[in-house]
């Protein structure tokens, strides 16, 4: 049977397909739903949410030390935070297949950078395998496995926006078992990985790579599609697809495993080919290696290394024709932006317009809060990775004295927080820091589409479960001023946050209230109504930012759109006429 | 069959876009050909302007499609469709909810939402835009959640989708109670063109 699955929703199945144990992962864009997709299948695989992509890595160390089929998912800024136990992990090896999966996103459609993780396989010494669409992302996870348990060494699966997200046909199969590795077995010189016993694993390492070669240079999905040999293009992943679309004539080398690199394939190529090129989104990861063999090779002199390719960049590249500028058939309409807001009733708004009437600086994180840094909340000063906001906040002390801390705070997520604030709360506490920091507790990981986390209660498998108790875990760590405020509140949230930042000690200012879009939540929803007589059309309650707050058709009054209105309340609290008030 | 045609969803989040997608990708599908669906989730979800790109034909490359080649744009809000319009093929057609969704940006920036957009659009469009109140027609129905159906028929009908494959689409996708009236909704859209 064909069905039309995402890259993401291709990966949950073949894992399933394949045997697979256990799956893991922290959500991320673009790799979220892999693991979203995985409790369908719940009778064959476990799966779950860890706090951080470090320990979702580690948890599938074990898993695959026991001899599971495993699987680990996260979005490429998310290796960043595994890479620790990961470069040791292709010392060890497996035994249970092992494949992680990067998905990686060129143009960064909603990420902090473009990192390619190609480099990733490269440098901790692992294979690389990359499909082009959903089939190949089915198909490709099962090979995978299999490499991953034949050469004992973790492969890398690496997708990018496109692949994740883009639907394509897919043919469904049968799960087909693989239990007989299951079991552990002490084995110290391998899994232990001691400097004895690591100096004993690198040649070994280097030897697997060797042979990992020999694969790549005979593997089916390295394929040369010969065709008219006046062109011949080197290229893989999504890259593979646009080159298809705009070049159906040339010759064309697509690489499904591009490390460890088939030179010798590509050699054969580029003498039966006139003219090389060499098309891949991001760095010029093949390239570099192409060259370093002296072939001559066209590639990031015109492909651009930022953002994402298209087919029409491509061609333009490759036919040396400029961009030509389309006719803009409205050239005098201006398009106002429209870009990504908090959702009405969101409980950040609140505490994001607090800050920005406090005057404060804002060291911030990663999340839906985020948004804060836009008009007219325009209360965020840093981001930078998951977590910072602590870290950075203390720097700024050390730096410029406590003062400073008299007119800063560091913003955080629950899930954020979770994932790598604690350590900078300890920081913070240890060593005698007096900054102010606020967790914004919404109760989910609202960002990446509402995942559940260790402090909401339940698993991805929809298990109630404990939940984390924030205040206790601050006063744990040694926050002695830990309060707890309403998000809704405004006047509260004022008098809370002025009073903590005055405080020359750790603050930890817990706001509550959750998301609007929580699936299990119990909605009362009220709204509320701008009584016409009373607006002054003075424009305060705009400056919440709320999508269901505008202006009437000729732009004299404030009106809300009462369908997307939920009564959080915040804009009939800024009105100075209490003209904003609750329909009864 | 071989000709591989674009169809461009523009709208804003929440409005139902990637539903839409998924209801005539069904049906393409049911109809045998390749089809590939491109869209970009996470920040888009936040009321920031969505689109999906949706290519079919006997075999798909790029699921993305280029400015200036899609044969249809379908889209949920006026402003949206005036942003997207430049990936409009020559004499392409437009199927489009006559409905404007404010930004918040216009209040704190100079760029405002511009006056009577639906008329510029007709202006420039001509015959090749359709352009109705889609919430209308599905209200008079009995349900605006019906709205996006309605203009599902309209694009059924442009495009040459035959209505089996599109009716046993929606009844796939839409609540089983919805059924009825969902049908009565794509037969109205059809009449619309
Ligand atoms: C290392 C890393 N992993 C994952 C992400 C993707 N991501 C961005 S924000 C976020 C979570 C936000 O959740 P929370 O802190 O609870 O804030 P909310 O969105 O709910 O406001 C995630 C997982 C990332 N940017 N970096």
């Amino acid at each position: 049977m064909k069905k039309l699955l995402s890259g993401n929703e291709a990966v949950a199945r073949g894992f399933y397909e394949a045997g697979g144990h256990v799956a893991t992962a922290y959500p991320g864009t673009p790799s979220t739903e892999i693991l979203e997709n995985m409790p369908q299948y719940g009778e064959d695989v476990y799966s779950q949410w860890s706090p951080n992509e470090k320990v979702a890595l580690e948890v599938g160390i074990g898993s695959s030390f026991g001899g599971a089929r495993t699987l680990v998912a996260m979005k490429h800024v998310g290796v960043n935070v595994a890479a620790d136990p990961l470069l040791t992990l292709t010392y060890s090896g497996v035994k249970g297949g092992f494949v992680l999966v990067s998905s990686d996103d060129p143009g960064m459609h909603s990420s902090q950078n473009e990192q390619d993780n190609r480099f990733y396989a490269k440098f901790a010494k692992m294979p690389l395998l990359e499909p082009s669409d959903s089939q190949e992302a089915k198909d490709f996870v099962a090979r995978a496995l299999k490499i991953s348990e034949e050469y004992d060494t973790p492969v890398m699966l690496r997708l990018t926006t496109r692949i994740s997200h883009t639907k394509t046909l897919v043919e469904l199969k049968e799960r087909e078992e693989h239990n007989d590795l299951l079991g552990f077995e002490k084995n110290p010189p391998k899994y232990v990985m001691v400097p004895a016993n690591g100096r004993k694993r690198h040649p070994i390492v280097e030897e697997r790579t060797k042979k990992l070669k020999d694969l790549a240079e005979n593997i089916d999905i390295n394929k040369a599609e010969y065709n008219d040999k006046s062109i011949g293009i080197i290229t893989s992943s999504i890259a593979y697809q646009y080159v298809k679309e705009v070049f159906p004539e040339a010759s064309v080398l697509k690489l499904g495993m591009a490390f460890p690199f088939p030179i010798n394939k590509v050699k054969e190529f580029a003498e039966k080919v006139e003219k090389l090129y060499v098309v891949e989104e991001l760095e010029p990861f093949m390239e570099e290696m192409i060259k370093a063999e002296g072939i001559e090779v066209t590639g990031k002199d015109i492909i651009p290394r930022c953002g994402e390719l298209n087919p029409k960049i491509i061609k333009n590249a490759v036919n040396k024709n400029k961009n030509e500028i389309k006719e803009n058939k409205f050239e005098d309409v201006k398009t106002p932006i429209r870009p990504p807001v908090l959702c009405p009733g969101c409980p950040h708004r609140g505490v994001f317009y607090t800050l920005n009437k406090l005057n404060t600086v804002v060291t911030g994180d990663i999340g839906c809060y985020t948004l804060g840094v836009q008009k007219p909340l325009d209360a965020m000063d840093s981001t930078i990775a998951m977590g910072a906001s602590i870290g950075v906040n203390i720097g700024l002390e050390k730096a410029l004295g406590k003062e400073f801390s008299r007119k800063s705070v560091a913003v955080i997520g629950d899930s954020t927080f979770l994932h790598s604030g604690t350590t900078g709360l300890m920081d913070a506490v240890y060593n005698k820091g007096t900054n102010t920091i606020i967790i914004l507790d919404n109760r989910i990981t609202a960002m990446t589409g509402r995942q559940d986390n260790p402090s909401t209660g339940y698993t991805l498998m929809e298990e109630e479960t404990k939940e984390v108790d924030f205040e206790k875990l601050a006063k744990a760590i040694g926050v002695e001023r830990v309060k707890i405020v309403d998000s809704y509140d405004l006047n509260e949230l004022k008098e809370v946050i002025s009073n903590e930042i005055d405080k020359e000690e750790v603050s930890v200012i817990i706001t509550k209230r959750p998301c609007m879009l929580i699936r299990r939540r119990e909605y009362d929803i009220k709204t509320y109504r701008v009584d016409e007589d009373k607006c002054i059309n003075c424009g305060l309650c705009l400056k919440v930012g709320c999508p269901a707050v505008i202006k009437n058709d000729d732009e004299t009054k404030a009106k809300i759109v009462e369908s997307m209105c939920t009564g959080c309340s915040v804009c009939a609290q800024v009105c100075p006429q209490d003209a904003i008030k609750l329909v009864k | 069959m071989s000709e591989v045609k674009s169809i461009l969803l523009t709208g804003v989040g929440g409005q139902g876009v990637l539903t839409a997608s998924e209801i005539l990708s069904d049906a393409l599908i049911d109809e045998g050909y390749d089809v590939k669906k491109a869209e970009v989730h996470g920040m888009s979800q936040r009321g920031g302007s969505v689109n999906s790109h949706l290519r079919y034909g006997e075999k798909v490359y790029s699921p993305l499609i280029e400015e200036g080649s899609a044969d249809l744009i379908f889209s949920f809000e006026v402003l949206e469709t005036i942003r997207f319009s430049k990936f409009l093929k020559e004499n392409g057609k437009l199927v489009v909810n006559n409905m404007k969704i404010i930004p918040n940006s216009v209040y704190f920036s100079d760029v405002k939402y511009p006056k009577n957009p639906d008329k510029i659009l007709k202006e420039v469009f001509k015959d090749n835009i359709y352009l109705f109140d889609a919430f209308k027609i599905a209200k008079d129905i009995g349900n605006a959640k019906f709205a996006n159906v309605v203009m599902l028929g309209a694009i059924s009908k442009i495009m040459g989708i035959s209505d089996r494959s599109m009716e046993k689409a929606i009844e796939n996708r839409v609540p089983p109670k919805t059924i009825e009236g969902n049908l009565k909704a794509f037969r109205q859209g059809k009449e619309l063109v």
